[in-house]
């Protein structure tokens, strides 16, 4: 199977799905042209032409609100918002149209739309280039909010997007795009060409949206993750000697109960992971899911690791990123108990 | 800031309307006149009796009248060609029945019963008709700009002839969205049709101490947008700028702006006591310039009409109303399972 980037399979994501439907359009800032800024739709406008996918003005709130009309029209817009930051002006569109147009129009009127936004730190983008909103998206009802973690998942969960008929939002974490890391900052990353999860299938395929992936099994200790924290947890595991079971949730709405469920009903312990900041982050509602689930096989506090409270910070970006040190802390504190 | 203040407190006289009319408005003839007259009063009675249910208790929450400013939506219904859509802000009931939405269903979305257009999920505010391409009714201000420039560009795409009415007041002309939106139905040269509803208050602050500029029809020059002022309480003038407007987008030069000239008698909302305008400010406006009163004149001095004749018609307008009221006040509440329904394809 040919090997690809996560950029290369998420622009084969919306290559496919080009080719089959064309409904689905594809546009936000320096799109078309220049094929965006991390490159991810490369070469789409020379083979679909420019009224399929094409640049915008530096308009998040237009385009976001363009994309809905579109959307509510029968069209499948696919808008690239180029880092997950820029959102903040687009937020009343996502949240105020888009989530909610098939409830107020009584399921007249619906919003395929996906809004891809890059995500996430480890680039030095200090705080208007590196955070991660999942959460901001997760408490909106009529929203879906996925993250996959590699080439392969990125394809099949893109494609599954677009192909949703509800608003998507697809965080991509853009510290993954080359390859695995796994929060060793110091260390050369294993190119996506070197592992086994770059290796991408040609064609249509998709992963049906709420469904995690179990990445190591384990019986010691549940380890919920998604995105660049899925190799941060498989670094403390392996460096820690603890037999974790890391769960790549990929989607967090919908999200996978079941095999969150029957994991940590099995090890009796979980650690919660994510980048984003700690309070009233994802993983307080992955917690509060796990105890009202599983609290009578719990042998030991559920925690969390996640950012601090602080904006994302510039020069100390090391500290600040919940690296496998902190996670393999956190590991070993569940097994004490 | 004293001489802010003063400026503000300012009472600001308001323009007559009809000075602006082009010169050579346009007659109707009398089935137009007709049409018009009926279309216009099921829209005025049809948002009195809105307000009396709202007095009684039976809408909650939020409810914008409509009234005043029937020739605007009434004239430009009458320039769109089937397919044509419309989507307008919160201010929707004459918006929704100019389309041909039925009376009953407006009526028991605002009493919030499973009747409703939305089956009492949207409210006053937030009514749909894939039917009737109309869509919606937005209760945040400047949203549905946005979204008409999306539903251009979809028609562009999809080369469907269709033009996209796309409604704001003049209130929603300061945000940031309908500038973006602006910009790029210009670059891409979108069938749209923005028609700023300028009734002079943006719920109550009037334009002259919101706007820098209060000529909105220059809202585009920047963008080399054309843009009219038009007299919005002459149906004529609306029908006759409507025309120029639509044609224009239609032929594929993209957008154009109408800045209709019009006037809410109601407050803002129901909790609207209007304060900040003077009696004598509605009182001169619904005595010298009400839109339907201008086509009542026309029907019994031009066209010969007997106060018969137009009494019946009254009835009969009165008689859809009526029949809303009492279907919005006896059907059923949604059923509590409707909570949790049309929020995703899939429940989860």
């Amino acid at each position: 199977m040919p090997r690809k980037t996560m950029i290369e399979a998420i622009r084969d994501g919306m290559d496919v799905m080009m080719e089959r439907d064309d409904n689905v359009v594809v546009f936000g800032e320096d799109v078309g042209f220049f094929g965006g800024v991390f490159r991810a739709t490369q070469g789409l406008q020379a083979k679909y032409g420019k009224s399929r996918c094409f640049d915008t003005p530096i308009s998040e709130l237009g385009i976001v609100g363009t994309a809905v009309g579109m959307a509510a029209y029968g069209l499948r817009p696919c808008v690239e918002i180029q880092f997950a930051d820029y959102m903040y002006p687009a937020y009343d569109q996502i949240v105020s149209e888009a989530a909610r147009l098939r409830y107020r129009s009584n399921g007249q009127f619906t919003c395929p739309l996906v809004v891809r936004m890059p995500t996430g730190g480890g680039i030095f983008g200090g705080q208007t280039h590196s955070q991660s909103p999942e959460a901001l998206f997760t408490h909106v009802a009529g929203l879906k909010t996925v993250m996959p973690s590699n080439p392969s998942d990125a394809k099949g969960l893109l494609i599954a997007a677009i192909e949703d008929p509800d608003p998507v939002i697809f965080l991509e974490p853009k510290r993954l795009y080359n390859g695995p890391f796994d929060g060793h900052h110091d260390r050369p990353v294993t190119p996506w060409s070197k592992h086994e999860l770059g290796e991408v299938a040609d064609g249509h395929y998709a992963i049906p949206l709420g469904k995690a992936a179990i990445r190591r099994a384990g019986t010691a200790v549940t380890v919920l993750a998604y995105g660049t924290m899925v190799y941060v947890a498989e670094a403390a595991a392996a460096e820690t000697g603890i037999d974790a079971e890391i769960i790549d949730l990929r989607s967090l709405v919908p999200l996978d109960l079941e095999t969150i469920e029957a994991s940590v009903r099995k090890t009796g312990r979980c650690v919660i992971v994510h980048e984003a900041t700690l309070t009233s982050g994802f993983g307080g509602e992955l917690s509060a899911l796990v105890q009202e689930a599983c609290f009578y096989h719990l042998e030991a506090p559920i925690t969390r690791v996640a950012g601090w409270d602080t904006p994302y910070p510039h020069a100390q970006e090391w500290d600040y990123f919940p690296g496998p040190a902190r996670v393999g802390e956190a590991l070993l504190r569940a097994m004490e108990q | 800031m004293a001489v802010a203040a003063r400026k503000a407190n300012k009472s600001t006289p308001i323009k007559n309307p009809a000075r602006k009319a082009v010169p050579n408005s346009p007659q109707f003839d009398k089935d137009q006149d007709l049409a018009a007259y009926r279309e216009m009063l099921l829209i005025r009675r049809f948002e009195e009796k809105s307000g009396q249910m709202y007095g009684m208790g039976l809408i909650g929450g939020f409810c914008h009248l409509y009234i005043g400013q029937e020739a605007v939506v009434v004239g430009m219904q009458l320039t769109t060609q089937p397919g044509d859509e419309v989507i307008t802000g919160y201010r929707d009931h004459g918006h929704m029945l100019a389309c041909g939405m039925e009376a009953k269903g407006v009526m028991a979305e605002l009493t919030g019963r499973r009747g409703g257009l939305s089956k009492g999920k949207g409210g006053s505010m937030h009514m749909f008709s894939k039917e009737k391409n109309f869509y919606g009714g937005h209760g945040i201000v400047g949203a549905q700009v946005s979204l008409g420039t999306g539903i251009a560009f979809a028609n562009r795409y999809r080369q469907n002839g269709n033009v996209c009415l796309t409604y704001f007041g003049d209130g929603a002309a300061n945000q940031g969205q309908v500038y973006e939106s602006f910009n790029m139905a210009q670059l891409w040269k979108l069938p749209v049709v923005y028609i700023i509803e300028n009734n002079r208050y943006a719920m109550g602050t009037s334009v002259n101490r919101a706007s820098a500029q209060t000529d909105f029809s220059k809202r585009g020059v920047s963008f080399g947008i054309p843009g009219e002022q038009v007299d919005g309480m002459d149906i004529r003038a609306v029908y006759a700028a409507g025309q120029r407007a639509v044609e224009h987008a239609r032929s594929g030069k993209g957008p154009y702006i109408l800045e209709m000239q019009t006037y809410r008698y109601r407050g803002h909302s129901m909790s609207d006591p209007a304060k900040y305008r003077t009696k004598d400010e509605v009182t001169r406006m619904r005595e010298e310039h009400d839109p339907i009163e201008q086509v009542r004149r026309r029907l019994l001095e031009s066209w010969k009409l007997s106060e018969d004749e137009l009494k019946a018609i009254d009835s009969k307008v009165r008689e859809i109303v009526n029949e809303a009221a009492e279907f919005a006040t006896h059907d059923p509440e949604p059923d509590p399972s409707e909570l949790y329904t049309d929020i995703l394809l899939e429940a989860h």
